[in-house]
């Protein structure tokens, strides 16, 4: 027996290459018996989910504020003073939501309220430019995130031409009452990026989004590939815009003006 | 080839010391940053990326200019760059240690950063710029290395190192090209969506590069035996004046097309910059700055006798890369994030802590430069290819 360097190294590398065929082997084994994720019986389901926001009916700084509390408790958002603050809904002017340069606007619009929140774009650029597949598009339309593979680049937040996501710059869970925590959804850590989900939780056991909910009618949720849809009912009655069409990202975020 | 770090004069000792003191002193900022978040950052939720992004695209400029020794060299072999081509090489590697270093502070859970292998995902420019940016870095330890290892061994150079060099010549566009794909491919940010970005990106790199390395080896000059040959400086200072004219030139470019087509979000940040917008102006004095600094720098590079003026040109180029500096480090990132997505502006400017981490990572690119020109210029006067000076000459 000659155990030189040569045969030690020989053995090793033999013994490196069965180790990572096994490994390979089990991970193969678990992703070909299919996903094991049960569906509950009463989950909602749709080709293309999308909302409609009738700006008439929610229209003021009160009412959206509103539907953000409902949206904020609900996913555990906190409320961070200053610009490095995270929001998932909230209230802008017409000149900040939509590029629709008017010089003589009529005063009812001026001075309107108008709800934003991720569009969750048929071909959103979040999706497109994230390095880690850590924000993803549903089958169902919606642009969801992982937030323990988010590694904080923000290339996301570069990405969407809607001002949609919030960077969690410092750890979030100090703004975050303890008392009043839902505990059904989780907190984030700090260095991750977050947006609204439309709700992916609750409509999994058949809820509405929260903002709908809290919205009394203003907001209408639904499938945008059901033509019988009562979304697919109010496009069809109302005219509509979405934001910044140019950009060519499709919102699903549809606005009765 | 490294124990020639270890040795050296008092000086030498000295700068390496205060560059250590430098980097280990800074580094608590970072600790700070590591604890608290990037909350210490001016970032916002408007302006999410800032001076370490911005530092990062500079210095990827700085990593593609070693090419406009290399290239003259080996494409057109001219040998007056012979000497240089070493430090060219060993410049682009401080230069990708800085870059991969700005992207690391960048980050908000840095100890997640290889999911960027894990889950690599193709359509991501930024796994493109990591996959370049490495490869560029590997390339030229490789090719710089064995070129020197060969040198001093009197040996020729290897073949492969040849087909390295070459690869590394393309490698060097495709860096500087994808760094500008991670801005000009996003929609709604109207200040990089310009299929100029990537070739103007280029122009700046070509000259603020080249005239960054130019000034390090007239530094490099002044502190050891070595000398680079004035031809061949004369020679890179009139490719930097090239590069320089292309690059305002672009620019130029651009404010055409913004401002005759009158379409508001092309002129919207480039007059936030120059003059100021919805009341903002933070950055109007160092965007004329940069104006006139740039253009100055052409007028004392263009004329053949001010650039040829040894005396003359280290200023020329000084003003050059703080003017190159100003338009890159700091114009093109705010700029690109005002007018923000809601039309409104959201002034940025860096924190003490932020600049003290992106010191750290200056300090150490120096001390990479350091430590690599040390080891090329002592094998570069053990085979001769300095010269000495006249005195000491005398006494051997």
């Amino acid at each position: 027996m000659n155990h030189t360097r040569r045969n030690f190294l020989k053995f090793m590398g033999v013994a490196a290459a069965g180790l990572c065929a096994a490994s390979a082997g089990s991970a193969l084994a678990v992703s070909g018996a299919g996903s094991s994720i049960k569906e509950p019986a009463n989950a909602a389901n749709a080709k293309r989910w999308g909302m409609i926001i009738d700006t008439q009916k929610c229209g003021t700084k009160e009412a959206i504020e509103a539907l953000s509390k409902a949206c904020h408790s609900v996913h555990n958002v906190p409320d961070i003073p200053g610009n490095q603050n995270v929001k998932w809904i909230w209230a802008a002017k017409f000149s900040e939501a939509f590029d629709q340069h008017n010089n003589y606007m009529d005063e009812a619009h001026e001075t309107c309220q108008y709800v934003l929140l991720c569009n969750h774009c048929t071909n959103p650029p979040c999706v497109r430019v994230c390095p880690t597949k850590a924000t993803y598009k549903r089958a169902d339309g919606i642009v969801a995130m992982d937030y323990h593979r988010c590694i904080g680049c923000r290339y996301c937040m570069a990405g969407c031409p809607y001002g949609a996501r919030s960077f969690n710059f410092m750890d979030p869970r100090k703004y975050l009452d303890p008392s009043k925590l839902n505990k059904e959804f989780p907190t984030r850590m700090r260095g991750v990026v977050e947006k609204c989900n439309f709700c992916v939780e609750r409509l999994a056991h058949g809820k509405q989004p929260a903002c709908v909910e809290a919205s009394n009618g203003g907001l209408v949720f639904g499938d945008l590939g059901d033509a019988n849809s009562e979304i697919r009912k109010l496009l069809r009655e109302h005219y509509t815009i979405r934001r910044k069409p140019s950009h060519g990202t499709e919102p699903g975020v549809y606005y009765i003006i | 080839m490294l124990e020639k770090a270890l040795k050296g004069s008092p000086k030498y000792y000295m700068w390496v010391g205060y560059l250590l003191l430098l980097i280990g002193g800074t580094s608590g900022a970072y600790v700070n940053q590591l604890m608290e978040g990037l909350t210490i950052t001016g970032m916002s939720r408007d302006v999410s990326w800032g001076f370490y992004i911005a530092q990062f695209t500079y210095l990827v400029g700085l990593a593609a200019s070693g090419v406009m020794i290399v290239l003259p060299y080996y494409f057109h072999h001219y040998k007056k760059f012979k000497d240089l081509v070493i430090f060219g090489e060993f410049m682009a590697i401080a230069a990708v240690v800085m870059c991969l270093g700005f992207i690391v502070v960048d980050i908000g859970q840095p100890q997640r950063m290889l999911n960027v292998l894990i889950f690599s995902t193709p359509n991501s420019v930024l796994f493109w710029d990591m996959v370049v940016l490495n490869g560029y870095l590997i390339l030229n330890v490789l090719v710089g290395w064995t070129c020197l290892e060969c040198d001093r061994q009197r040996l020729p150079h290897p073949k492969w190192t040849k087909v390295l060099a070459y690869t590394s010549i393309v490698w060097a566009f495709s860096i500087h090209t994808v760094t500008a794909f991670l801005y000009q491919g996003l929609p709604g940010r109207h200040y990089w969506l310009t299929a100029i970005l990537a070739a103007r990106f280029l122009a700046s790199a070509f000259c603020s590069g080249p005239a960054i390395l130019l000034l390090v080896i007239l530094l490099t000059e002044k502190v050891t035996t070595f000398k680079a040959g004035a031809e061949a400086i004369a020679t890179l200072a009139k490719i930097i004046t090239y590069a320089m004219c292309v690059n305002v030139f672009f620019f130029a470019l651009e404010v055409f097309t913004a401002f005759y087509s009158n379409q508001p979000g092309h002129m919207h940040s480039i007059v936030y910059l120059f003059k100021g917008l919805e009341g903002h102006s933070e950055l109007v004095p160092f965007m004329w700055t940069a104006a006139f600094l740039g253009l100055g720098s052409l007028a004392l590079l263009i004329p053949p006798k001010l650039r040829d003026n040894l005396k003359l040109l280290p200023w020329s180029l000084a003003i050059l890369v703080i003017a190159t500096w100003i338009d890159k480090g700091l114009g093109l990132l705010i700029g690109g994030f005002n007018p923000t997505p809601f039309e409104t502006i959201t002034p940025y400017w860096p924190t003490g802590k932020e600049l003290l981490v992106s010191l750290m990572i200056y300090g150490t690119g120096a001390l990479v430069v350091t430590i690599l020109f040390k080891v090329a210029t002592e094998v570069k006067q053990e085979i001769g290819a300095s010269q000495k000076p006249a005195a000491e000459l005398a006494a051997e």
